[in-house]
């Protein structure tokens, strides 16, 4: 007899656990890919609604692929909100495509060369179709850039399956019962998707590589920064298992727990088929009956749940029992599996929406209801039966897919994309779309892409992240520093600075990073420290304007007046080059003052003395130093 | 070796598939001074251009790559593929009505091939069956393929031809008459079959797409379900266009043939009834009447045809300085009747006066319309208009230009009299003129305004 799998003791590398990114990353255009309308613009503010369904379209093998199955067994009644400066009639799939947005297609070449991906001969636009609404359409407008490239991880290389140029899809407003609302604002807008091979073996390595991706993509500057504008589709799968792809993970540091419960999820419920066939269940023995419950059931929840216009039914499952408990997370069992796809394919939102004989939770199945369900299905101690709780037809709905769900556990894990739970785990969201929702784009002609257009992009690429990153450690930069410099807008500059006007890079680091940043965090206005204003600001320190401790209180002075004439502020804050002699004055004279006039006690005069002297030589001298001369002047 | 199965490829893209022995639907490998790629090879368009070769990913994407960055081939095999669409037998039910649905070609009976992206026709019934099973709930339908065309290439003999396809259908028991029809020119045909069909005892219901069937989003399902409800069910007995009335799938409009006219190159919302109201509002198997001056379905009417047609026909289409030798060039060229869309109320410049006056010495029929589309011609109320009709040019009160020039060419193949084409012209047949214009009948709202704005917002547009 197997025992149920414990996540404590799973180890994803041991199982064979694979892992490949898709990231979806929205990049810095002016328009949106296909039409003139503004790129990067959000508001929910909607002026017009248009309603339409989405059809499954026959592939070419003749067959419907199974999410158009899944999606048109919903019978969602799709509202679309635009807003008409934002949205125009491409986008609501009433006007054919514009050409396509050129400024996207250099980015896309751009960082595909960075990916060290082949560049395509011809851009070829294909309709790759989407049922769930998200784009009017009903499918996406999407072109392949480059293929077959590669980045470096420790010390492997990591697949580039492929680099694709696409709009982006609606924004989900709300999802209830039949009718799912989407805005309009995001839908169209360019894209990079890169999709990595499955070349990830552990959790940790999938949200590295990511990190890894995410760094060359800002090196290029030419990506969209903030919330929303870059999202991952994560594939894992284990020996044995399949490929699942979980949907729209908006931040990195979320892929570990969410692959590693995956993993664990495939491995459980393999361990799940193998107690199905324990017990003898197959697809051709397995039992199953149907019973009409409304208005038998007394005092469980279901009895108060008002069946005007519900029904309550319940399937009995033969020799089931137990396994809706069998473990498939850290909190999951299969009957949550279950209930997630009930809750998307029958659109059934009112908790509790299924129950079952596996619960033995007090608020669900309880009392004389178990006796009742007893009596009217003639379970047995090695049965199971899920109870059902909604509109007719969807509960009908409902039955089939969890029969549809059981069935599928005796023999595979079925493909499809989940989507990401609060509690870190997932829960079921479509059937995985196969390769036959791919067609061309009749309304898009081939775009040749010359190499002399290729060749000039390449020209003016940046250097990858990591080969800055590992020239700045040979700087002598804290890793850090040489970290967050390696993909900054302020490279450029960094790089001028320290080649031709010989700054000490530690120094022209911390100013274009850290004070930079505080800088901004003060309120200053990035935008009026160019690179012209930083060049005079470090030119005016080489003449001797002011020491390098004055930096810190030129930026600070210059986030609160904006006055970005560095001489001149140096002179207002008396921050200057001081002479020897003129320090061992002033701390003599401190000493004097500290003694004589303030009648300091012995115990407090370094401290005393300290604060006069920094008063008059902040940002002249560093601290260090004075303090160092003050207590050699004391100690005389 | 020559290779003659390289659909599309020419010049020097064809020689190179042929000097590596490669051919269309070959699996292969590639090489490049780009790197190596890998796929399908496919047919290329014939209207691309000869320096690239087209590849199927085995993601399903396609590239194409240059044909002077190519090394080598591998070839391993071939994998073609014949997009065929899965034929079911379309179920008969004794109590639903029998609804003959002809096919003249356009977006609504063409389905892309998936490989090529190639545009085929798709219009057995066991095809639409496959791809719109809800029509078997609507009615017993049996389809027959009229022609292939794209609507621009449709002709009076197409018009003609169809005409008597529906008199043999419903005498051979048709309860109702669809035309698949592209929507490009559809509004002529629906015309023409307006002044052709003189009475029918079934409805005669003109039906197209905007996105093609291929497409999620495609109107042409939700489309041929209120055509084929309206063919089979309504109580309507002329010849109507049944197509999107918004462009959310809310409800279909039943618009009548001589009122009716493409608006928009490509909204689904797109048909509009000019100068009256549409006649009704359809959705999910219910009617609500708008019109009630239609003639009713009788199963008695006997079916009546007259299809003959002069085709020396001509629209000119008016515009500021145009020069007399347009109106001279068509009575060169032997044409017998021109429908002019005039200015305003109906005008021309003076500069065209001696030609339409010897236009009409020559014995050309010339009727005036208006190019504002929506109201009457009246050629009284300037002295342009008096001087125009001097000429013998002829007012053609509120026919839209499209069905005036359709009518001309129906009129002169019955009589090239003056006097009796005039009255054949003048006489409304099938509603082409109404006597009067309601408030709204001429309703083009604009954006911007508070009513529209809150009409928007709260609407499904």
């Amino acid at each position: 007899m197997n025992t149920t799998p414990d996540p404590d003791n799973f180890n994803p590398r041991k199982e064979g656990f694979r892992c490949g990114l898709e990231i979806h990353q929205q990049i810095l255009t002016e328009k949106k890919l296909f039409c003139h309308c503004p790129a990067g613009i959000y508001s929910e503010d909607y002026d017009a609604q248009v309603l339409r369904h989405m059809r499954p379209t026959l592939s070419e093998l003749g067959e419907y692929d199974g999410t158009a199955l899944m999606e048109f067994k919903t019978h969602k009644e799709i509202i679309y909100r635009i807003n008409k400066k934002l949205t125009c009639t491409y986008e609501m799939d009433d006007n054919p495509p514009f050409l396509i947005n050129q400024q996207a297609v250099d980015i896309a070449i751009e960082i595909a060369l960075l990916l060290k991906c082949s560049i395509v001969g011809e851009l070829h636009v294909i309709r790759k179709q989407y049922l769930d609404g998200s784009i009017p359409a009903g499918f996406q407008r999407t072109a392949i850039i480059g293929v077959n490239g590669w980045i470096p991880y420790k010390d492997k290389k990591i697949s580039i399956i492929q680099l694709a140029l696409e709009e982006d899809a609606c924004r989900e407003i709300s999802d209830v019962g039949h009718r799912r609302i989407y805005a309009t604002d995001r839908l169209a807008m360019p894209l990079i998707e890169v999709v990595t091979g499955p070349d990830m073996l552990d959790p940790q390595e999938a949200y590295e590589v990511g990190v890894q991706l995410g760094r060359l993509l800002r090196t290029t500057g030419k990506i969209r920064r903030g919330i929303g504008s870059v999202r991952q589709d994560v594939n894992v799968s284990v020996n044995g298992g399949t490929r699942i792809e979980i949907k729209g993970v908006p931040q990195l540091p979320l892929i570990p727990d969410l692959v590693f419960y995956e993993a664990f999820r495939q491995y459980s419920l393999l361990n799940l088929r193998d107690k199905l066939a324990e017990r003898g269940i197959n697809k051709e023995n397995l039992q199953t009956a149907r019973f009409d419950l409304s208005g038998k059931l007394e005092n469980s929840a279901l009895a108060d749940l008002p069946d005007d216009e519900n029904k309550v039914s319940a399937l009995l499952i033969k020799e089931m029992s137990g396994l809706f408990a069998h473990r498939l997370g850290s909190n999951r069992n299969f009957a949550d599996d279950v209930r997630g796809r009930i809750r998307v394919i029958a659109c059934l939102e009112h908790y509790p929406f299924m129950l079952h004989t596996d619960d033995q939770s007090e608020t669900t199945i309880s009392g004389t209801d178990k006796d009742i369900l007893k009596s009217v299905t003639g379970m047995t101690d090695n049965d199971l039966v899920v109870v059902v709780w909604g509109p007719p037809g969807d509960v009908e709905t409902a039955l089939n897919e969890v029969e549809i769900r059981v069935r599928e556990a005796i023999e595979i894990i079925p493909n499809e994309t989940r989507q990401r739970q609060p509690s870190g785990e997932t829960d079921f969201e479509r059937i995985l779309p196969g390769a036959d929702r791919m067609y061309p784009d009749t309304d898009s002609p081939p775009l040749p892409i010359s190499r002399e257009r290729v060749d000039k992009i390449r020209g003016q690429m940046p250097v990858l992240p990591w080969v800055k990153e590992a020239e700045y450690k040979e700087l002598d930069l804290p890793n850090h520093l040489a970290w967050m410099l390696a993909i900054s807008s302020r490279r450029t500059i960094f790089d001028r600075l320290v080649s031709d006007n010989k700054v000490e890079p530690v120094l022209a680091a911390v100013v274009l990073l850290e004070q930079l940043k505080n800088f901004s965090r003060l309120g200053g206005n990035l935008d009026i420290i160019s690179d012209d204003c930083l060049d005079e600001l470090f030119s005016a320190y080489k003449k001797g304007a002011f020491v390098k401790e004055g930096f810190r209180m030129l930026i600070e002075e210059c986030a609160l007046t904006g006055n970005t004439d560095w001489v001149n502020l140096a002179e207002k804050l008396n921050i200057r080059r001081v002479k020897k002699e003129e320090i061992n004055k002033i701390i003599s004279e401190s000493i004097d003052t500290a003694r004589e006039e303030l009648f300091c006690k012995p115990e407090n005069l370094p401290k005393v003395v300290i604060g006069i002297v920094m008063d008059k030589l902040r940002g002249s001298v560093s601290g260090k130093e004075l303090i160092e001369l003050i207590q050699h002047e004391l100690n005389e | 070796m020559e290779n003659n199965d390289n659909k599309g490829y020419r010049g020097a893209a064809l020689s190179i598939l042929n000097k590596f022995d490669v051919s269309v639907w070959n699996d292969v490998e590639i090489e490049t001074t780009d790197g190596v790629f890998s796929g399908i090879v496919l047919p290329r368009s014939e209207t691309a251009d000869d320096r690239h070769i087209v590849l199927k990913l085995i993601t399903g994407y396609n590239i194409g790559i240059e044909v002077d960055t190519i090394q080598g081939f591998t070839s391993y095999g071939s994998k073609e593929a014949h997009y065929k669409i899965p034929e079911k037998e379309f179920p008969y039910d004794p109590i639903k009505p029998n609804v003959v649905l002809l096919g003249t070609g356009g977006t609504i009976a063409s389905r892309l091939d998936y490989r090529t992206g190639a545009v085929i026709p798709a219009f057995s019934p066991g095809e639409l069956y496959g791809a719109v099973p809800e029509l078997a709930d609507v009615c017993n339908l049996k389809t027959i393929k009229l022609y292939g065309v794209f609507s621009e290439n449709i002709t009076p003999e197409h018009w003609a031809g169809t005409a008597k396809a529906i008199k043999r259908e419903v005498e051979n028991g048709a309860q109702g008459i669809v035309i698949g029809h592209g929507t490009d020119t559809m509004h002529y045909t629906a015309a023409a079959l307006s002044f052709m069909i003189r009475q029918t005892p079934v409805p005669i219901v003109m039906v197209g797409s905007q996105r093609s069937s291929d497409r999620p989003s495609s109107d042409a399902a939700l489309n041929l379900i209120n055509a084929t409800w309206t063919a089979g069910y309504s109580d309507i007995a002329e010849v109507l266009v049944c197509m999107f009335g918004p462009t959310s799938d809310e409800y279909a409009l039943l618009h009548r043939g001589t009122r009716v006219r493409k608006m928009h190159s490509s909204y689904r919302s797109t048909f509009r009834t000019i100068g009256d109201t549409p006649v009704a509002r359809l959705a999910n198997g219910e009617i609500h009447m708008i019109k009630n001056d239609l003639r009713k379905r009788c199963p008695k009417t006997p079916l009546e045809i007259d299809t003959v047609f002069d085709d020396r026909i001509a629209i000119v289409y008016y515009y500021p300085n145009m020069k007399p030798d347009i109106i001279d060039s068509l009575v060169d060229n032997g044409y017998k009747g021109i429908v002019i869309a005039g200015t305003g109320l109906g005008h021309v410049n003076k500069p065209l006066y001696p030609s339409l006056k010897r236009a009409i010495k020559e014995g050309v029929h010339i009727y005036m319309t208006v190019e504002t589309l929506w109201g009457y011609v009246q050629m009284y109320v300037y002295d342009t208009g008096r001087d125009i009709m001097e000429l013998g040019v002829v007012p053609g009160a509120n026919m839209l230009p499209e069905v005036a020039y359709v009518k001309l060419g129906w009129v002169l193949g019955h009589t090239h009299d003056r006097e009796k084409v005039a009255e054949m012209m003048l006489t409304p047949y099938a509603g082409e003129i109404t006597e009067r214009e309601a408030v709204d009948g001429y309703l083009i709202m604009q954006g911007g305004l508070p009513e529209m704005e809150k009409f928007l917002k709260e609407v499904h547009v």
